[in-house]
């Protein structure tokens, strides 16, 4: 049976483990029917043009898993951040790990979609943010929200300044041949809070893993919201993950992406403006080898004056590794004083190795400021030259200089660990035994 | 320490040197001098092992052990140091990381544990100032935006830190003013002795006043056609290259 057919006949399954008359079931309805109508999308889509998925859609995935899977901290611990104080909210197989999480209730919420979609008092919270920003015709986000159950809720009330960060980590265990993923998270940030969030999406073994997250945010006014997606998987593992964000007026919001592992990776990620003065960052290094894809599908969406979106992206291929980057800014008639600045800087390593790269700037406004930037190049033989002349051997001079290229992007992190944690990943991805401290 | 021995090395299938023979030794200063395109700056890459010039007969040996197959980095870390003519920019490696790494490299090439962070602190504080560089200047990127005079005085700076047995420093003295130039070659003063070695290359003898050489090489077309004392720099300066020319033509 194919993954589309299975999918929509498991919704009834999935029907006896859901309170359907909760509102939300509703959407859950419409959203499977929406899924029915378009399937998967397919190289005819023009946002799809460069990324099938077809190889992915060919394994017999399980979409519940069976047993009840277990992991030990001191065996995943190297994938959390873990020396620091944070809130953990933590997956095994889609399920929720109380042992391995950190929940709270106390002064914020940090827990589970789960439970924010049964408990009474949460209702008119879900009532008026879920699925509100998630885009209702797009088929793979309209399949998550048929099957949303559980993931991340984050709510934080007005004022509040949360210290220490949230890790959402999800994992795969691997005890099912293949496995299907659709984690659902949902985090508001209320007026002037601030908070910061680590996601991770992560397999314990080689089988084979596919998600296909959506997570929606929402910043109010002055509020503060930093989004640091850490995606070094395992070479059988593919992620989806569309990342809905809608700001008011005076907010920040930051989405870091860092692209280093896994197989086939698909950003898809959605700024919208609901009020001037809004800063929105967009920004990430990919850094992927052998057969990867990394496909970074952008939209800030302008629709407000005096706002500013900053998206800078490096990317370095090498081997037959292919990357994409579709960057787009739609600047409307009011979005008067718009500052919008999109870059994309990419290094093919080798031959084989392929970039996409196509920036789109709809731009109806006459007063605004938007540039973009798409640059592809290799590395500069006289700068190798020069650092091995210093005794750096010619592997560590090369990641050297890929390190420099990409490492401005690290410049806006602001958790040090996340830094230092990220520098740590790069050198090994690059098989290199250097700091890159700055 | 260095022997090279008959030298050819061609660019694109053209030879620019053809058949350079030099013998460096411990606690020496060279000087090659010799007009533009003469070969004097491919002879530096050639050494330090540049892989855009193609060697096509001689030797280079380094404390008796031939070089020529050996990539930039080994030479490195047999002791060679080249101070390039146009440093090359690096934006988004810091000069204090820079040195870090080339160190740590360079020491774990020689099975030797990563200097302590303390130890390489206090060795960048004390060669700074050596070169009277600025603090600010060493969390800066490599290069990037340095004048030409900053950029020279980093190079010696990187010699400092590496201590090499044989730097050879390529038109260290252009693009320098007066001051910078005294900065510069104070630091070379004080960073020689009886057991390295310095290979100053240069068009000009203005260097020479600052950094005496026990032997004076001019280099034309390729070849090493004389070679003196440093007597030789100041005939040159007087005289101009063309003396050396007519001399060899006869």
């Amino acid at each position: 049976m194919e993954l589309k057919d299975k999918l929509i006949s498991s919704f009834m399954a999935f029907e006896n483990r859901v309170d359907i008359d909760h509102p939300v079931h509703d959407i859950r309805t419409e959203a499977i029917k929406v899924f029915e109508e378009k399937g998967f999308p397919s190289k005819k889509d023009e946002l799809w043009k460069y990324t099938s998925l077809n190889t992915l859609l060919k394994n017999n995935y399980s979409v519940f898993p069976k047993d009840e899977p277990g992991l030990e901290f001191k065996d995943v611990k190297k994938y959390f951040i873990h020396d620091i104080d944070s809130y953990k909210i933590v997956f095994i197989d889609g399920i929720y790990s109380s042992h391995l999480s950190q929940t709270s209730h106390e002064g914020l919420d940090a827990c589970l979609m789960s439970s924010a979609l049964n408990k009474p008092k949460y209702r008119t919270v879900i009532e008026k943010y879920f699925n509100k920003i998630a885009k209702k015709d797009d088929s793979l986000t309209s399949l998550n929200t048929a099957f949303s159950r559980e993931g991340a809720f984050i709510h934080i009330p007005k004022g509040k300044v949360v210290e220490k960060p949230i890790q959402i980590i999800h994992f795969a265990t691997g005890n099912e041949a293949s496995l299907m993923l659709q984690p659902r998270s949902l985090v508001i940030v209320e007026e002037n809070a601030q908070v910061q969030i680590i996601e991770r999406h992560q397999s314990t073994t080689e089988n084979a893993v596919f998600t296909n997250s959506v997570t929606e945010i929402f910043v109010h006014e002055r509020a503060i919201a930093d989004y640091y997606k850490i995606q070094n998987d395992k070479q059988s593992a593919s992620l989806i993950d569309n990342t809905y964000i809608a700001q008011e007026k005076n907010s920040h919001a930051s989405v870091h992406t860092f692209s280093i592992g896994g197989k086939l990776t698909r950003n898809n990620l959605q700024f919208l403006h609901k009020g001037e003065y809004i800063n929105s960052t967009l920004k990430g290094i990919t850094i992927i080898e052998g057969k990867q894809h990394v496909d970074h599908s952008t939209l800030v969406h302008h629709s407000e004056p005096n706002c500013e979106s900053h998206q800078d992206y490096k990317g370095i291929y090498a081997d037959k590794s292919t990357g994409v980057f579709n960057g787009r800014i739609i600047v409307e008639k009011e979005a008067q004083k718009t500052n919008g600045f999109q870059q994309s800087n990419n290094i093919l390593i080798d031959d084989k190795a392929t970039i996409n790269a196509k920036p789109q700037l709809e731009i109806f406004a006459d007063d605004v400021k938007c540039s973009h930037g798409c640059t592809i190049g290799q590395l500069d033989d006289e700068a190798l030259f020069y650092l091995q002349t210093r005794g750096i051997p010619e592997k560590e001079a090369r990641a050297l200089l890929m390190y420099a290229f990409a490492n401005n992007v690290l410049e806006s992190v602001k958790i040090p660990e996340v830094k230092i944690r990220i520098n740590k990943l790069i050198a090994m991805k690059l098989g290199v035994n250097i700091g890159f401290d700055l | 320490m260095l022997k090279i021995n008959n030298l050819h090395a061609s660019v694109e299938g053209k030879e620019i040197l053809r058949g350079i023979n030099l013998e460096v030794n411990p606690g020496e200063v060279h000087a090659i001098m010799g007009p533009n395109g003469s070969g004097k700056s491919t002879l530096a890459s050639v050494i330090a092992g540049n892989e855009d010039f193609e060697m096509t007969e001689g030797s280079i040996t380094m404390e008796n052990e031939e070089i020529t197959d050996l990539p930039p980095e080994e030479r490195a870390h047999k002791g060679i140091f080249l101070s390039f003519q146009y440093p090359v920019e690096i934006p988004g490696v810091t000069v204090t990381n820079f040195m870090k790494t080339s160190i740590n490299e360079s020491r774990r090439a020689q099975g030797l544990e990563e200097m302590p962070a303390n130890e390489m602190l206090k060795k960048i504080r004390e060669k700074s100032e050596l070169l009277e560089i600025d603090r600010k200047f060493l969390s800066r990127s490599l290069n990037e935006g340095f004048s030409g005079g900053e950029k020279k005085r980093n190079e010696i700076f990187q010699m400092a830190m590496l201590e090499p047995k044989l730097a050879i420093l390529d038109e260290t003295d252009s693009g320098l003013d007066i001051d910078a130039l005294r900065v510069v070659a104070n630091g070379v003063n004080k960073l020689k002795n009886k057991d390295n070695a310095v290979v100053l290359i240069t068009h000009y003898q203005r260097l020479l006043q600052y950094i005496i050489p026990d032997f004076v090489h001019v280099i034309l077309d390729g070849k090493i056609v004389k070679s003196g004392g440093k007597e030789l720099a100041f005939e040159l300066e007087d005289k101009g290259y063309d003396w050396v020319k007519q001399e060899v033509a006869v």
